[in-house]
């Protein structure tokens, strides 16, 4: 159709616009000028291009069927996790960690060296001006791109050895290998290997009894929250599921597990009597879910 | 058969130059594996290209499965994972994509930067490859909540209480990313949109911004 090439062609306008009417949107370019054999893109090129595709293609499936995407357990805001970012931030994570980058100078963490840093990665050929292009040839940047490179992997590594000292230290084991561990025993003995958390809500039984009045008044709520579901402490929905009524009494009065220290005195400084704090632990195990 | 199709639709809405314009160029030798095995170096920008295409097409398979609320998220991602045909290497494959796509497009960078071709005339199309790295950079770091467990939950704490204490603008940018006073149930939607529309939509239209300039400007010579 009408896109010639022709440079000598009288310029032709467009309707009654300003609008030149030009030859295509793009001009190929032009590699006469370069030594060498050059070939057409599609589909001389392209198939070679290709090629290499295959082999990164064939490694990365390998990799995809040989290493599982990894999942943890379900979102536990009070569960105690080494937080971890993934690979690639770990350089920034880690530096942001460094005294000279974190607490009271982490405005020059942030802003300061981490700012200036990939400002000038993005304005690179606003400050590297020169035309020289050969990397040897140009000192001053390319040093600058190695000892970031170094910085990079030397922080990724350092990241990465803190978060397994950490994990050996704590005696902690990677949240995705404990899942499926969890799922294997689980489907050995035929029970169902989810991790989700179950969504159906436990209902308080004996809602108006005068024991939620004495759970309010002793304190109990400023862990276990006033709707029982739990802040600090764990939900006691359901919890006479777990704990029968003596249970319960020996829990209130003595802690549970070192996570609960004993209740018993705070109860009577709120003003309960035993019997109030007999008829708690008894409405407490009364707190069943539902079958 | 198809030449007809083809000259048919042609006649109509002009379809050759632009074919034209996105196909129909040569390539220099020095930038052809087949003709220097060290030339490979050159293929890292079109590498980044086809696993991000992978990134894109897993994605969309993904959320036919992924729903985004914190009570079925990660039931959802479990079930995906564990249940659904295929549903493991879908989902292998988005996440270590989402590794390599950073790996590849890394090497892409420091490509260009060793042998100087972001120097004049292409000093724009390395800006718009580095806005492209730094929204890479984000859509990894939104996607690693939406299974939204533990590591996820936690990293995306620390992240935004890093975000925060950026003066001035940071507790602006961990409002608006979390949604509220805590890490919870809109923190996820809003990860969720960024990592399904807004952020794709703003690397699409880079992309297609590094492309045309990549055509319009030629590559770089050999050194």
């Amino acid at each position: 159709m009408a896109h010639g090439n022709n440079s000598k062609e009288k310029v032709v306008f467009v309707g009654d616009s300003r609008v030149r009417k030009g030859n295509g949107f793009i001009t190929p370019p032009d590699y006469t000028s370069y030594p060498g054999k050059s070939e057409a893109f599609i589909p001389n090129f392209l198939l070679k291009e290709w090629m290499v595709g295959v082999v990164v293609l064939v490694g990365f499936l390998a990799l995809t069927i040989a290493e599982p995407a990894p999942l943890g357990f379900p979102a536990n805001p009070s569960a105690s996790v080494i937080p971890m970012p993934d690979w690639y931030f770990l350089f920034l994570y880690q530096y942001l960690k460094l005294p000279y980058a974190s607490g009271s100078y982490i405005v020059l963490g942030t802003l300061g060296v981490s700012g200036v840093a990939f400002g000038s990665l993005l304005l690179a050929p606003f400050l590297d001006t020169g035309s020289e292009r050969r990397f040897y040839r140009r000192p001053i940047a390319s040093s600058l791109m190695i000892l970031s490179l170094i910085a990079t992997i030397y922080l990724t590594n350092s990241a990465w050895t803190h978060y397994k000292a950490e994990m050996a230290e704590t005696g902690q084991i990677s949240e995705d290998i404990q899942r499926e561990e969890k799922a294997a025993e689980n489907k050995a003995k035929g029970l169902p290997t989810s991790s989700a958390t179950k969504t159906k809500e436990i209902a308080i039984v004996d809602k108006e009894d005068p024991a939620m009045e004495s759970f309010k008044k002793a304190g109990c709520i400023s862990c276990h929250a006033a709707d029982m579901k739990g802040a600090g402490g764990p939900s006691l929905r359901g919890v006479g599921d777990k704990h029968d009524k003596a249970a319960i009494a020996k829990i209130i009065k003595e802690g549970y597990e070192g996570k609960m220290p004993p209740q018993y005195d705070n109860a009577i400084a709120a003003g309960l009597t035993d019997k109030d704090i007999d008829h708690l632990a008894e409405w407490l195990s009364k707190q069943k879910a539902e079958k | 058969m198809f030449k007809n199709v083809y000259n048919w639709i042609d006649e109509r809405l002009d379809v050759t130059p632009i074919w034209r314009d996105v196909a129909d160029h040569e390539v220099p030798e020095h930038v052809n594996p087949a003709h220097h095995f060290s030339a490979f170096v050159y293929c890292f920008g079109g590498l980044t290209f086809f696993i991000t295409v992978i990134q894109i097409l897993s994605g969309m398979f993904l959320t036919m499965y992924y729903v985004p609320d914190i009570i079925n998220a990660y039931a959802s991602v479990e079930y995906l994972q564990t249940q659904i045909a295929f549903g493991q290497i879908v989902r292998g494959m988005h996440h270590w994509g989402a590794s390599l796509v950073i790996v590849m497009m890394f090497l892409h960078t420091m490509r260009v930067f060793f042998t100087g071709s972001y120097k004049a005339p292409r000093e724009m199309n390395w800006v718009v490859g580095m806005l492209l790295f730094f929204v890479m950079l984000g859509l990894g770091l939104t996607g690693y909540l939406l299974p939204w467990d533990n590591k996820a939950y936690f990293a995306t704490k620390v992240t935004l209480e890093i975000a925060n204490s950026v003066p001035v603008l940071g507790p602006i940018i961990k409002e608006f990313l979390q949604g509220g006073t805590i890490v919870g149930a809109e923190t996820l939607t809003r990860f969720f949109a960024l990592h399904v529309f807004f952020l794709p939509a703003v690397l699409l239209v880079l992309m297609v911004g590094h492309f045309i300039m990549i055509r319009r400007q030629g590559i770089s010579g050999p050194l």
